[in-house]
């Protein structure tokens, strides 16, 4: 049911969004005409989402060349990188502490047994995996909230809180490291509750951070839901937060996926503010990767081993869910 | 009229948020009484990195810290923090007043961190109850704080630089022994150098070891790089030649490889221990040699060269290197602080975790031990109580090392990128370092 | 926490809305309560977690960090903030007088993260841009393609940024092992992290990282296009370039001007990338700003100092922020 909510509602953004562009861009009058011709063509053979293309508007070779050259360019560059990562860790640590080599002296996988006692990376990664998940479910719930306020509702301060809360976007973390550190004790001393060092403080933190961008994005998802569905809903005898929860909530799955996934990504990899909130119990990976690197050496496939284990989970879900994240950024933050 | 009654309430609720935020920002406890009592079957130690990785300090510690549970019946969590952090916990620690009861710092903070005024200060009646200052070897508690006032923290692991050197390749350039003086060292890195080899490796992309030797070199000199009151002197022509002759021994000397000059990873340690460099200037390498693969017969140690023999200042052959124990002000268990430093002091523990680490126990009656008797800690202890200086305790050490250690780094990128490394070109990266000292 | 205040606004309408703060309204009491009171009180409430939070977290600890730069906040002081004594604008006036060494490192460092910055966002945006448009259309291993470019987007950063450091080793790493030992393109092994390159190598790894954001969001708006307007233009006669022209680049304005903004955001702000590859010390050609002020802050034990860089450089984004807003056209208008 979600599914076929949200292929309306991208459809009507779609609509939305180049009907404004339309009217400023400067395609807008030259296509307009031959556009609704076309259409109606174009939709017989198959409408623009079939993967049969029609052959009128065929790439030519000139552009099929340019993309094998660019692309190819392009994945030399983005995947190399990985290629050296995934070699790395699968080479004895002589083979790494040298000078580079593409073919490894021999293949192990003892770094991948290693990592595991050279620093309790499990510890690490659990660690990670709470803060991340529980400030990830914190920002969607909240943000769903204000959004769905500014979306939705006219009142005062609208405006001064939208301002106010992408202003933060520009606050260099640096300046209130220290000053949040201070209330976190502060508070943690008030309430008796330890605050400082707490998986807690890492856990608000975080998900402060993800908040603004994920209302903001939000806020753009919900403006594209039309606002029939939640009147209708209202009408149907539900309140304005049933309203939200059964409609609209479902209605923007791909944009709260969006946000999700953004949301635990930024905790997953945030390094500054990890390295002073947290002890050793509470150290996420982020921190805790530095430990391959010892007084005596640094353990190069131990660290690209760790590296891969740190990063499969996350580039795995956002691949998964990438299908999710283009259509909530089409109607969110791209609108 | 919509728009500015908004921003007031906004204003309004800012300034109570504010309020509700500083109020208690005085950083914890801000009373400056020494401590309470009120926790006192817990301490919380902060180590610091002191063995190959974090997992070795563990090892090392937890047996000790159980017997001080058995002895004393007080529970002590360990948290063994990395060098990378250390500092930056040890400053949020202190401006919180949330911190440790018992930590572990870098003995050349000892005079910044007193400054703070966070440590529980070691005067007399608190020093009896470790069973006094005599018991530490007086190069060692220099090196704990501001000569004019009661010392910060307590020694307990004590380190020194010495030259390593590679047995065989001095046998195979026909060298017959180390070098005493940096003539002889220049000579026979030149020697040593060709074939993919190189005469020496160096730390040049490590601001603290640069700041380290830029000290050492230094004090050969003649110069300081802080005069009596504190001020900074960094471009004194006395340090303007010691950190020429250690970036020459890269610029100009060409006996390091020019890679050398973006080490900051242990790199020269691990080429030593290949062999691809003869030589290292190193603070007990021992350990860190033999897992890199070395064995502990195939490199000697020795004295670092001077100028000239000679003795006095200009024979300082190393800075008082080590590791010192402090107890933070606002401890909640200050009489179990007070028992676990006596215990890390004690003469059976210290003979246990310097041998374990490769230091040197500053307390003398510990130092009677076969462990330190190896040819390279006997060297080590020998440069330890003759001729080490201890860096300047002044409470702008650190910037010292940071903007010291910096300008160092740089002029080490220069050489590396082909760029000629003049006086000129030290003085004024010198002067730049000293001008970023603001007061 | 009692006497942090209700989110702005709330204090006014409270007198009319103040009933419906009392929990969730449930449908049965539509009628009892004039609606025009409860949808006053609702939003409010909806914004209310999102608002402490905020408060707390970004504007309580912004603010004293504003206030810490009004103070000599040095190691003396740090253990007790009220002890320390205020110094007026001095911490300004030293961070902005560009004849001392303090205000020319500073602005030097300005300087390099002005070029980082719009070199990294470009030449992101050019790569998103041009992957986009070539992807636009389906082929073979799109799907496989379109999926390692997200990659290094997805990576953590530390992991990213730990990966590139080792590729970027001068002895040991595969960027010389390339350029100089396979391909002989230079006499010397180059030096990428310490030196003038390392500003190079700052640029590659952050465009690295960000370009798949951008091809990210262009390929999401991308298909927000009709294929009908490229249908029809290319029965008008229109080539490939033309219609990039015409129709894909006027298509993508509104879409660009929020991403530039957000690249530029978080570029001029990255302190991971540089801390991770450079480490505490970034060279000078590499010194971006948010590096110098750890430094100034956390290694020189200069909080005061820090803090009020810190806050020259917040005034320089929001006025460049506000400003690019006013020439792109005004932001979002959601006040409707």
């Amino acid at each position: 049911m979600s599914e076929a909510t949200a292929t309306a509602t991208a459809d009507g953004t779609a609509d939305g969004g180049t009907g404004g562009t339309a009217g400023d861009g400067t395609a807008g009058g030259t296509s307009r005409k031959p556009g609704g011709h076309l259409a109606g063509r174009a939709s017989g053979a198959g409408g623009r989402k079939g993967p049969g293309r029609v052959s009128p508007t065929a790439p030519p070779r000139s552009f099929i060349w340019t993309r094998r050259v660019v692309l190819t360019l392009l994945t030399i560059f983005a995947a190399t990188p990985l290629l050296v990562m995934v070699s790395s860790s699968l080479k004895p640590l002589q083979d790494v502490s040298d000078r580079f080599r593409w073919i490894p002296s021999s293949l192990t996988i003892s770094p991948y047994v290693d990592i595991w006692s050279t620093v309790p990376l499990a510890d690490y990664f659990l660690n990670s995996l709470i803060v991340a998940g529980a400030a990830t479910g914190c920002s969607v719930v909240i943000a769903t909230f204000a959004a769905y306020a500014v979306s939705r509702y006219r009142f005062r301060g609208k405006r001064l809180f939208t301002v106010t809360i992408l202003s933060t976007q520009m606050f260099p973390g640096i300046l209130f490291l220290l000053p949040l550190f201070l209330i976190f004790v502060n508070l943690g001393n008030a309430t008796g509750v330890a605050l400082y060092g707490s998986r807690g403080a890492l856990i608000v933190t975080y998900l402060t951070f993800t908040l603004p961008f994920s209302i903001w994005m939000l806020i753009g998802y919900f403006d594209s839901i039309p606002r029939d569905l939640d009147e209708a809903a209202l009408t149907d005898g539900c309140g304005p937060l049933g309203a939200l929860v059964r409609v609209v909530v479902p209605a923007a799955v791909p944009g709260i996926v969006a946000v999700a996934v953004y949301s635990f990504m930024t905790a997953w990899g945030e390094v500054l503010f990890a390295s002073v909130m947290t002890n050793e119990t509470t150290r996420t990976l982020a921190i805790g990767l530095q430990g391959y690197a010892t007084q005596t050496q640094v353990y190069w496939n131990q660290v690209m081993a760790a590296s891969l284990v740190a990063s499969v989970p996350i580039v795995a879900g956002f691949l998964l869910l990438q299908r999710y994240l283009v259509t909530g950024l089409t109607a969110g933050a791209v609108k | 009229m919509r728009r500015s009654r908004a921003r007031n309430a906004a204003a309004v609720a800012l300034a109570a948020a504010l309020t509700a935020v500083t109020a208690g920002c005085g950083g914890g406890t801000t009373t400056d009484s020494e401590g309470s009592n009120d926790k006192p079957k817990e301490l919380t130690y902060w180590a610091s990195n002191q063995g190959t990785s974090v997992a070795h300090d563990k090892k090392v510690l937890a047996p000790e810290l159980k017997r001080f549970e058995k002895k004393t019946g007080i529970k002590v969590k360990l948290e063994v923090i990395p060098w990378s952090s250390l500092l930056d916990r040890i400053l949020a620690a202190t401006s919180s007043g949330q911190g440790p009861d018992v930590l572990n710092i870098g003995n050349t903070w000892s005079a910044s961190l007193q400054a703070t005024g966070a440590l529980l200060p070691w005067d007399d009646e608190h020093m009896a109850k470790v069973g006094g200052a005599e018991r530490f070897t007086p190069s060692a508690l220099a090196a704990a704080g501001a000569p004019d006032k009661d010392p910060a923290a307590l020694p307990i692991y004590s380190l020194a630089y010495g030259l390593y050197y590679n047995k065989k390749m001095f046998k195979d350039a026909g060298i017959d022994g180390p070098p005493e003086t940096w003539d002889e060292l220049v000579k026979d890195g030149k020697k040593l150098t060709g074939d993919g080899k190189h005469g020496i490796a160096l730390e040049g992309g490590d601001p603290v070891e640069n700041s380290h030797h830029a000290f050492i070199l230094g004090k050969q000199h003649g110069a300081d790089f802080f005069d009596a009151s504190g001020k900074p002197t960094f471009d004194s022509p006395g340090a303007v030649d010691a950190v020429k002759q250690y970036v020459d021994l890269l610029a100009a000397d060409k006996i390091a490889a020019p890679g050398n000059a973006e080490f900051a990873k242990r790199e020269s340690v691990r080429d030593f221990a290949k062999g691809k460099a003869g030589m290292l200037l190193w603070q007990a390498a021992g350990t860190a040699l033999q897992s890199n693969g070395m064995k502990s017969d195939e490199y000697g140690v020795a004295p670092i060269p001077v100028q000239n023999p000679g003795s006095g200042e200009k024979g300082t052959r190393s800075m008082v290197a080590g590791i010192n124990l402090a107890v933070f002000k606002n401890t909640d268990n200050i009489d179990g602080a007070m028992k676990f430093a006596k215990f890390m002091t004690s003469d059976e523990e210290q003979r246990t975790l310097n041998a374990a680490y490769g230091s040197i126990p500053p307390v003398k009656a510990a130092q009677s031990d076969k462990a330190f008797d190896t040819p390279d800690l006997k060297v080590l202890r020998e440069v330890l109580t003759t001729s080490s200086a201890p860096l300047p305790q002044v409470k702008d050490e650190s910037k010292f090392e940071t903007l010291v250690g910096n300008a160092t780094k740089d002029l080490f990128a220069d050489a590396a990128a082909g760029r000629k490394v003049t006086t000129e070109s030290v003085a004024k990266e010198l002067s730049a370092a000293q001008q970023q000292m603001r007061k | 926490m009692t006497t942090l205040s209700p989110p702005p606004g709330t204090s006014r309408p409270d007198r009319e809305a103040g009933p419906s703060h009392s929990g969730p309204p449930l449908p049965r009491r539509r009628r009892i309560l004039p609606d025009r009171l409860r949808r006053a009180g609702l939003p409010y409430l909806l914004l209310l977690p999102a608002l402490v939070l905020e408060i707390l977290i970004h504007l309580g600890p912004m603010a004293v960090g504003v206030t810490m730069s009004f103070k000599e906040l040095t190691q003396q002081y740090i253990r007790d903030w009220s002890a320390a004594p205020w110094t007026g604008t001095d911490n300004f006036r030293i961070a902005v007088d560009v004849n001392a060494p303090v205000g020319e490192a500073l602005l030097h460092s300005f300087f390099v993260t002005c070029a980082f910055t719009v070199l990294a966002v470009s030449l992101a945006w050019l790569l998103g841009v041009t992957a986009a448009i070539l992807m636009q259309e389906s082929f073979r291993g799109r799907g496989v393609l379109r999926a390692l470019f997200l990659t290094p987007y997805a990576l953590p950063v530390y992991t990213a940024v730990i990966t590139w450091s080792f590729l970027l080793q001068r002895d040991g790493g595969m960027v010389n092992h390339v350029i100089h030992d396979q391909l002989g393109l230079t006499d010397s092994e180059p030096f990428w992290l310490i030196g003038d390159n390392s500003f190079a190598a700052l640029v590659v790894v952050a465009v690295w990282r960000t370009w798949p954001f951008a091809f990210l969001i262009l390929m999401a708006a991308l298909q927000n296009i009709p294929k009908e307007l490229y249908e029809a233009a290319h029965v008008d006669g229109a080539g490939m370039r033309q219609q990039i022209r015409r129709i894909t680049l006027p298509s993508l304005r509104p879409v660009n001007q929020v991403l530039v903004l957000v690249l530029f955001l978080w570029t001029f702000n990255d302190f991971n990338v540089p801390y991770i590859l450079f480490g505490k010390s970034a060279p000078e050609a590499a010194d971006l700003i948010s590096i110098h002020i750890y430094q100034a802050s956390f290694v020189t034990w200069d909080f005061g100092s820090g803090s009020a860089m810190s806050v020259l450089l917040l005034l320089f984004l929001l006025l460049v922020t506000g400003g690019y807003l006013l020439v792109t056209g005004a932001g979002r208008k959601r006040d409707v």
